[in-house]
């Protein structure tokens, strides 16, 4: 069977708390089916508690072509990050 | 009620699950498309999981030293129990869901009544069996809607699995002698009370997928008495080649 079904990705929360993250694409003609298959697909193996799926053609996506003025103006601006104060010791995870 | 009936009791329920999750098995790698593929295997690991879990309460109970395995592998056709319904051969995917709808339907009536069972085992077992279930009956439902009121091609071959297969849903709700026993011991279920909500919900279905539903009033029958279609046979070929090739053999 030739299978001309739409493309949906698939986002799964891993745990509560967590936020979705990508997991991976998948073919279905709606978004019922989507989220079934996602279901059998991606989360088998206990990988989540949540699903969403949208269609790909939804997803509005940068061109590589122009990573060039999109990205790397931001690689030599050091001084967009704040590494130039000093913490103290107890302050973790900066 | 003798070990043995009990054990007779659970063969009636625990061969459906065996032998149509062999029936789904023999799909594996042959889905229409990927994600149908991983969905029916899915299915059929849960309907072995739970295949498991009845044998392996049927090994404790019986006194000859019987395993899972024994079970499962070495009996001969007249000793399984499973209605014809199961056993048929898969033809195509419209097929294979009409089978997979018309068994979800009454497999999860019956679970749903197993769990009140007085034998806390059997009990056990349905109420974790529930939530596998109500997740087949669902995508099966879904699949008949889709197919049945989908393109003309589709509706047409689900329309013939219906009418082909409409034949062997009675023999469902027959009971044996063991079914009898265990019902009026608190342990099995009166399957004859789950007809009338069977049909039910099999034609709100139907109709929802604008499909036809058979006039048919004659039935098949005599899997649960062991007496099984011309396609039995060839099914457990294949079950059984490993264990009768290797006896005793382990993976």
């Amino acid at each position: 069977m030739k299978n001309n079904w739409p493309l949906w990705e698939v986002f799964v929360r891993s745990k509560n708390g967590l936020e979705h993250r990508h997991f991976g694409s998948l073919h279905a003609a709606d978004a019922e089916m989507a989220l079934e298959n996602a279901r059998d697909v991606y989360t088998r193996r206990n990988e989540g508690v949540s699903i969403w799926v949208v269609a790909s053609k939804n997803i509005t996506a940068s061109n590589p072509e122009n990573n060039g003025e999109l990205f790397e103006p931001a690689q030599d601006k050091v001084y967009r990050h704040p590494t130039f104060y000093s913490l103290p010791d107890e302050v973790k995870h900066m | 009620m003798k070990n043995e009936n009990i054990i007779q009791y659970i063969y009636g329920i625990a061969d459906n699950a065996l032998i149509l999750g062999q029936r789904l098995s023999e799909l594996c790698g042959h889905g229409p498309s990927l994600e149908t593929d991983i969905a029916l295997t899915n299915m059929a690991l849960d309907l072995l999981g739970q295949t498991r879990s009845y044998y392996q309460y049927a090994a404790q109970l019986s006194e000859d030293g019987k395993t899972e395995d024994d079970i499962a592998f070495l009996r001969i056709e007249r000793q399984y129990k499973n209605v014809l319904l199961v056993e048929q051969p898969n033809r195509h995917f419209g097929y294979v869901i009409t089978r997979q709808f018309f068994y979800d339907v009454f497999h999860l009536l019956l679970l749903q009544e197993l769990q009140n069972s007085k034998d806390e085992t059997l009990s056990a077992i349905a109420k974790k069996a529930i939530k596998e279930v109500s997740y087949h009956q669902r995508f099966s439902s879904d699949w008949v809607k889709r197919l049945g009121d989908g393109t003309e091609e589709s509706h047409q071959k689900v329309q013939d699995a219906v009418d082909g297969l409409w034949g062997f849903t009675d023999e469902l709700f027959h009971m044996t002698e063991d079914d009898t026993l265990a019902f009026e011991s608190g342990i099995g279920v009166d399957v004859t009370k789950l007809k009338e909500t069977y049909y039910k919900r099999v034609s709100e279905v139907l109709e929802e997928a604008t499909l036809t539903i058979p006039e048919t009033k004659w039935f098949q029958k005599g899997g649960k008495q062991g007496i099984h279609s011309e396609h039995m046979g060839y099914l457990l070929s294949d079950l059984q080649y490993m264990q009768r090739t290797y006896p005793n053999m382990k993976w």
